[in-house]
């Protein structure tokens, strides 16, 4: 895989290699905040796991995985080096020394203020320090996928770009506009907090930027996963892509329906008024469009492959699949939990319908099946494919990645089908403990023990993939397979050039934001003065006090 | 089923296995149906939220949580429920590190009641089961929500949002009594059920 390789693998392994212990902390929180005893009981140290896990999970993991996925698709779609070699090992290195840093001051107690931040509580500068090297440092990423499409393009200016270069890019491109609502609010709002300079917090204005990030992040996780269903998925079932041209138009939609949406995580806020979020909850809808073309896209590709392989009748092709690949299996298991968090995910950006479960176990119950599991099992699948080109050694083995793949789907159910139910019996979420002798309370103990089940399910199968990634890693057959790419049905000769770049849609998109979050964003500086002090976290062990 | 270790070198598949056109046919089919979809589900969060005004807490209402306590709508003898001339009662409740005062609220079934909250330090929240109360408290801000309570009892009124280290133990109550047997009130009077 030309000079990707160890790229690819180093970042894989940073992202997996905090995957584990994430999931333990995982693990442990969920016994603690059931009627089962837990091995440690401390309500501080459950907000610093909560911290922890959120930071590693949403931050780390995802944005390690991505850039390591980028790299390994630059080469290889594109069928020579990668650009700028030398700058994505100078961006593992700032992203990986945040990372340290962020993850020290949270295991020192010195900053639980969870992943979303919450000023006006304010954590150590080293948290927010590292939380900016570690997102700011992925922009060199970003900036390399840019640069390589666009080398490509002009050494080919006839070709179109191939799919799976086209979507990675869209997915640097999505990062870079996400990224920074956190950004600046770091670097406006919490890092002068958290150096002194400033003793005031705009904690409407922190959080609506924070809700620029805090819906596109979730399409940027999700990307790679889709990009694995356009690409890979068809090549792995043994047939052809439907069509190019719809995958090329979901990557657009996607990064321009994914962002002037974030809102819809402040229907419940004080500092908006209705009209944006009315404007906004609207938009979210659009965000539905991207994913249904991707689930007939899918189909339509499996079933050429099924028919091929001799499947017959109106389903027959469905059997006729390969369904001993790990990629052709977990496509099918993260669509089933895609429909599921989808479901409940239209619920929570309506506008009205969000008021009955804003805030309660419902939300992690959406989040985990969706990401934890739609997304995160791609991730895995993806590792699988690409594990024996990146280290030059067989996977050990297919049949043992297949049980891991189906333990992560059963647990991730048991988990979150509870939670969901939890949540709307109006248990709110982010509690340490409950009172279980409340008779109201009493009401969600057994589904809550039955999700502490599917927590120590997941643990299991984590435990698994770290042990299937080593002993391929380290194990003695080898044997490299090429990362291949699903062609179209009918490969395209030439695309217009709105479908091969991303002026036109860049150009879109500021459009938008400036529509959708011009005002919400602007108003912070026209209403009168509404700063609070900040809550520091650090200097008292009960909860801190204004400083 | 047995152990492949390489990808079987399949038959290749021929480009244009399925026409252009029909390709083309077929997903504009399928995208009329995704766009009809889209169109009944806006309609439907359109049509309920004019006509039974659902609408979230989106008062965009400033006030200064450091002198909260000090005077004003939010001074200690203003907090709990207070009757309005027009039949309906307010609440009002200030929410801080790390409980709601006052913490045991009274309010008439079958009345407008209106929730008035703010945060004397951190972003608090708080929800209502079965009910449509459920909002932020974000400091700097006033949150408001209107609910009517059609069922009497004992409502539970967790702090939602993460607040600080003794968030778990931030719990309110609503008790929501028949209509004959809330006190009634002089514009001045504030009433709660906290014991004294």
């Amino acid at each position: 895989m030309y000079n990707s390789r160890r790229l690819t693998l180093y970042h894989c392994w940073v992202a997996f290699a905090l995957f584990l212990p994430a999931v333990v902390l995982g693990a442990w929180q969920m016994l603690m905040r059931s009627p089962l005893p837990p091995p440690l009981q401390d309500p501080n140290a459950y907000y610093l796991s909560v911290t922890l896990h959120g930071t590693v999970m949403a931050y780390v993991v995802t944005t390690f995985f991505a850039m390591g996925f980028g790299y390994a698709v630059t080469a290889t779609s594109l069928g020579r080096p990668i650009r700028g070699v030398w700058a994505a090992w100078i961006g593992f290195a700032i992203c990986l020394i945040g990372t340290v840093m962020a993850a020290a001051a949270v295991l020192a107690g010195e900053a639980s203020v969870l992943y979303t931040f919450y000023p006006p509580l304010l954590a150590s500068a080293w948290y927010y320090s590292g939380a900016f090297l570690l997102i700011g440092g992925s922009m060199i990423w970003v900036v390399l996928m840019i640069v390589n499409m666009a080398a490509w393009k002009r050494d080919y200016p006839d070709k179109p770009v191939p799919l799976a270069m086209f979507a990675i890019t869209a997915t640097a491109l999505l990062w870079a506009w996400t990224a920074s609502g956190v950004l600046v609010e770091l670097l406006r709002v919490l890092l002068p907090s958290a150096f002194g300079w400033t003793t005031l917090i705009d904690v409407g204005l922190a959080r609506t930027l924070f809700s620029v990030t805090l819906h596109g992040i979730v399409y940027f996780w999700l990307m790679p996963a889709y990009i694995a269903f356009y690409t890979l998925l068809p090549q792995a079932a043994g047939g052809r892509l439907y069509s190019d041209t719809m995958g090329r138009l979901t990557f657009i939609m996607f990064l321009i329906f994914s962002l002037p949406v974030g809102m819809h995580h402040l229907f419940a806020d004080p500092e908006h008024g209705v009209g944006f979020k009315f404007l906004q909850s609207f938009l979210t809808f659009f965000v539905v469009l991207p994913t249904l073309l991707t689930v007939y896209s899918i189909c339509a590709s499996l079933e050429i492959a099924g028919r091929h392989r001799g499947g017959r009748g109106l389903l027959g092709w469905i059997g006729a699949l390969p369904w001993d690949e790990p990629m052709v299996l977990v496509a099918a298991l993260s669509l089933v939990m895609l429909g599921g968090g989808g479901f409940g995910g239209i619920i929570n950006m309506s506008y009205a319908m969000n008021s009955m479960i804003h805030n309660t176990s419902w939300v992690p119950a959406h989040f985990h099946l969706i990401f934890g599991g739609a997304v995160v099992i791609m991730y895995f699948a993806i590792a699988y494919e690409m594990w024996p080109q990146i280290t030059g050694k067989l996977l050990r083995s297919k049949k043992l990645a297949r049980r891991q793949l189906w333990l992560w789907f059963w647990g991730i159910m048991i988990v979150t089908i509870p939670w969901h139910i939890t949540g709307l019996m109006g248990q709110p979420r982010r509690v340490a403990v409950f009172d279980y002798d409340d008779p109201l309370v009493a009401r969600t103990g057994p589904l809550v023990i039955i999700s502490v089940i599917g927590g120590m399910i997941l643990l299991l199968s984590a435990i698994l993939l770290i042990f299937i990634l080593v002993r391929s890693h380290f194990g003695e057959r080898t044997g490299e397979i090429p990362l291949r790419y699903a062609l179209a049905v009918n490969p395209p000769a030439h695309v217009p050039s709105s479908l091969n770049g991303f002026a036109l849609w860049n150009t879109i998109l500021l459009v938008l934001m400036l529509v959708a979050y011009g005002y919400p964003i602007g108003q912070f500086a026209l209403l009168k003065p509404h700063s609070v002090p900040a809550y520091d976290v650090t200097s008292h062990s009960d909860g801190g006090g204004a400083r | 089923m047995a152990e492949t270790e390489t990808n079987p070198l399949r038959r290749p598949l021929p480009d244009g296995i399925v026409p252009e056109g029909e390709v083309t046919r077929t997903e504009n089919r399928w995208i009329a149906i995704v766009l009809g979809m889209l169109g009944v589900m806006m309609a439907v969060i359109v049509v309920t939220g004019v006509t039974n005004a659902l609408h979230p807490p989106s008062n965009v209402e400033i006030i200064d949580p450091t002198t909260l306590h000090l005077g004003g709508e939010f001074a200690e003898s203003n907090l709990g429920t207070a009757a309005e001339p027009d039949g309906s009662v307010t609440v009002r409740l200030i929410a801080e590190q790390y409980n709601f005062v006052p913490e045991c609220v009274r309010v008439p079934a079958d009345t407008p009641v209106k929730f008035r909250l703010s945060s004397a330090d951190v972003i608090h929240g708080f929800l209502l089961v079965g009910t449509n109360v459920n909002t932020m408290v974000v400091p700097g801000f006033v949150a408001e929500v209107r609910t009517s309570f059609n069922a009497l009892g004992d409502y539970r009124m967790p702090c939602h949002e993460f607040c600080g280290v003794g968030h778990q133990g931030m719990w309110a109550h609503v008790n929501v009594v028949p209509k004959g047997r809330f006190p009634h009130l002089s514009t001045t009077e504030r009433t709660s059920c906290v014991q004294q």
